[in-house]
């Protein structure tokens, strides 16, 4: 069904940031406008997401041209959830970032970049065209550099020189990939891609670009060997960038594995053997790394590493049960690690710190807090009944169904070290007394004095991401449904290429 | 002509992934400019090199009826040139930046012990 106002997720980012910009060091105004802007975009994406639930499929051919010679935007289940996460982590930050960020980076462009970001997220997430979707690539990364350099301290200059040189070099891998890809089969379109290469006799040379795509999207998203500059630059900028970092971009890296792997290329024998033992390494680095550090942001980092192999593991098992619990993983995934990356800036506020052998003590003095915070990190963990404890279910049956032993053991040490690290992190921050630090490192609390709206402003997006991660724990049931949906679209995509092109492709 | 073009961006991405692996912050720039010359030249490559041939209907003609050059690839480099501007300009001034502050152009210098972390 075409519906033009699919786009307006992408369109209101566009507009709230247009409007930030005119509002140039106006920082009282920005927040507002920040903060409205991402409520509407709230808004519209709870409403694609319920039209594309009760209707089905939307597409969009920009200026008219049909698909495959213009643009497509598709809106499927898989877009709009994550469309919809993306809106939930965006308010959430826009909301933290009002009192988080320094206003000194407000006077610099955060507000107008942050949407900017959003906008190309969005974008990435509804477009039906492989090489818009490496222009909404761009667009975040540009973004997601001005984000990460703001405020120039000396550790965030070095963690955006290995970001950079990191993520352009995805990009020249994915281009190369979009070329040869257009120069085997004439199209841009997605959808007519899919039938395109299907089609093709030569199935070595579409494993031969099947590589560049999953070198490019790994890296973005952090797959093993690939994965160093993430723990290397996650932790520098401030804990709102971050989050959004965390939270989403490494998540739009597994959005395009997803959809170019179900979609595009759908994987042989060697592919998934190739996505399984990546998954492997992916999740054992991530947790050894994890385990050495003592700044809480660098723990998290590695964490995000970990947990990326969690889904490429679905990915590479590719049975229909193997990629519900890894869409679950990652719709449970994108809303709690925004919101730990939160709670770091907010131990940093509370203490001045982050570095855990100097923390300690915050249970005694924020026993409400505390609990907020402990149940997103059990969510995280995935103890029974929280979020994180129901897709490991569906790997696990997969992988018992698939006979995929090596990567059950590595996903069991996965799950096994988070919950090392998260118990060591809550004993070492939450429960130790507070150590005593020579005079001249002494902390000052900056959260106590503040007023108790601009406290709130910290508090109230932690807890709003933390009944969101509740919701998808307690009400699994649903969740489950939206992931055993996008599942089943994957397993077959005829009424999504059917959908864009608008014609009966079925054989 | 397109055995040269063929070669050329071999070279290129050959050169480009070199410098890569280079220690020096400039040379790791250079790399990456030289690969997304590589990229747009294979783009050109792939999409066909038809000589003298204008995708341009005639008014009298409803359609194309004979051999025309593919203008998509030529879109798509374009566009790929323009973004590719845009981040090595950023990336320029990103590493003046890092000589600014940290005085080399060693990649080697950029790690500041975890320690002094905040």
């Amino acid at each position: 069904m075409t519906d033009n106002t699919l786009i307006l997720s992408v369109i209101i980012h566009l507009f709230t940031a247009i409007v930030l910009l005119a509002l140039w060091r106006k920082t009282v105004a920005q927040r507002i406008i920040s903060v409205v802007g991402s409520v509407v975009a709230m808004v519209i994406a709870i409403r694609l997401f319920t039209a594309v639930w009760d209707n089905g499929i939307l597409t969009m051919q920009a200026a008219g041209w049909d698909a495959p010679f213009g643009i497509t935007f598709v809106a499927d289940v898989f877009s709009s959830t994550m469309v919809l996460l993306t809106s939930f982590s965006g308010i959430a930050v826009s909301i933290y970032s009002a009192t988080g960020v320094a206003r000194g980076r407000m006077l610099y462009g955060y507000f107008p970049i942050l949407h900017l970001l959003l906008m190309g997220l969005n974008g990435a997430f509804l477009t039906g065209d492989i090489f818009n979707l490496y222009v909404w690539f761009e667009v975040i990364i540009i973004a997601s550099f001005v984000l990460m350099t703001l405020g120039g301290r000396r550790a965030q200059i070095e963690g955006s020189v290995k970001y950079m040189a990191m993520n352009v070099l995805a990009s020249t891998f994915f281009l190369t990939g979009i070329g040869i890809l257009y120069g085997i089969t004439g199209t841009l379109n997605m959808a007519d891609l899919s039938l395109k290469i299907a089609a093709l006799e030569n199935r070595k040379l579409v494993d031969i670009v099947s590589i560049f795509f999953i070198v490019g999207f790994g890296i973005k998203s952090a797959v093993f060997p690939l994965y160093f500059w993430l723990p290397s630059s996650y932790h520098t900028p401030p804990s709102a960038v971050a989050a959004i970092f965390g939270g989403l971009l490494t998540k739009v890296g597994i959005y395009a594995l997803f959809r170019v792997f179900t979609l595009i290329f759908i994987p042989d024998e060697f592919l998934r053997t190739l996505l399984v033992v990546l998954a492997i390494f992916t999740i054992l680095t991530g947790s050894f790394g994890a385990v050495i550090k003592n700044n809480i942001r660098r723990v998290f980092s590695y964490l995000i590493v970990c947990h990326i192999g969690f889904m490429v593991g679905g990915l590479g098992m590719y049975s229909e049960i193997a990629i519900t619990g890894a869409l679950f993983y990652l719709i449970h995934d994108m809303m709690v690690k925004t919101n730990i990356f939160l709670i770091a800036g907010l131990i940093r506020k509370l203490r001045g710190t982050m570095n855990m052998d100097k923390l300690g003590g915050l249970y005694a003095e924020y026993p409400l807090l505390s609990l907020v915070v402990a149940l997103v990190l059990f969510s995280l963990v995935g103890i029974p009944p929280l979020s994180g404890f129901w897709p490991k279910i569906y790997l696990f049956e997969a992988g018992f169904m698939d006979a995929q032993y090596p990567l059950l053991v590595a996903i069991i040490i996965g799950s096994f070290v988070t919950l090392y690290v998260i118990a060591k992190l809550w004993a070492k921050v939450f429960w130790k007394n507070q150590p005593t630090l020579p005079a001249e490192e002494n902390y000052t609390d900056e959260f106590k004095p503040m007023s108790a709206f601009r406290k709130s402003l910290l508090v109230v997006p932690i807890v709003f991401l933390m009944a969101i991660a509740l919701y998808i724990g307690l009400a699994a049931e649903n969740v489950a449904l939206v992931a055993k949906h996008i599942a089943r679209d994957m397993k077959d995509m005829t009424p999504y290429i059917e959908a864009v092109l608008g014609t009966n492709v079925s054989p | 002509m397109e055995l040269l073009l063929v070669i050329l961006i071999g070279v290129l991405y050959a050169t480009g992934i070199f410098m890569l692996l280079r220690r020096s912050m400039v040379k790791l720039l250079i790399g990456l400019i030289l690969l997304g010359n590589g990229a747009n030249l294979l783009i050109f490559l792939l999409g066909r090199i038809t000589k003298g041939a204008p995708p341009v209907i005639d008014s009298a003609a409803k359609f194309f009826t004979d051999v025309y050059a593919d203008p998509i690839p030529q879109a798509l480099i374009l566009t790929a040139i323009v973004i590719s501007f845009g981040l090595q300009a950023f990336a320029i001034v990103l590493l003046k930046r890092v000589y600014v502050l940290i005085n080399s152009d060693d990649l080697d210098d950029l790690n500041t012990p975890e320690e002094e972390d905040i």
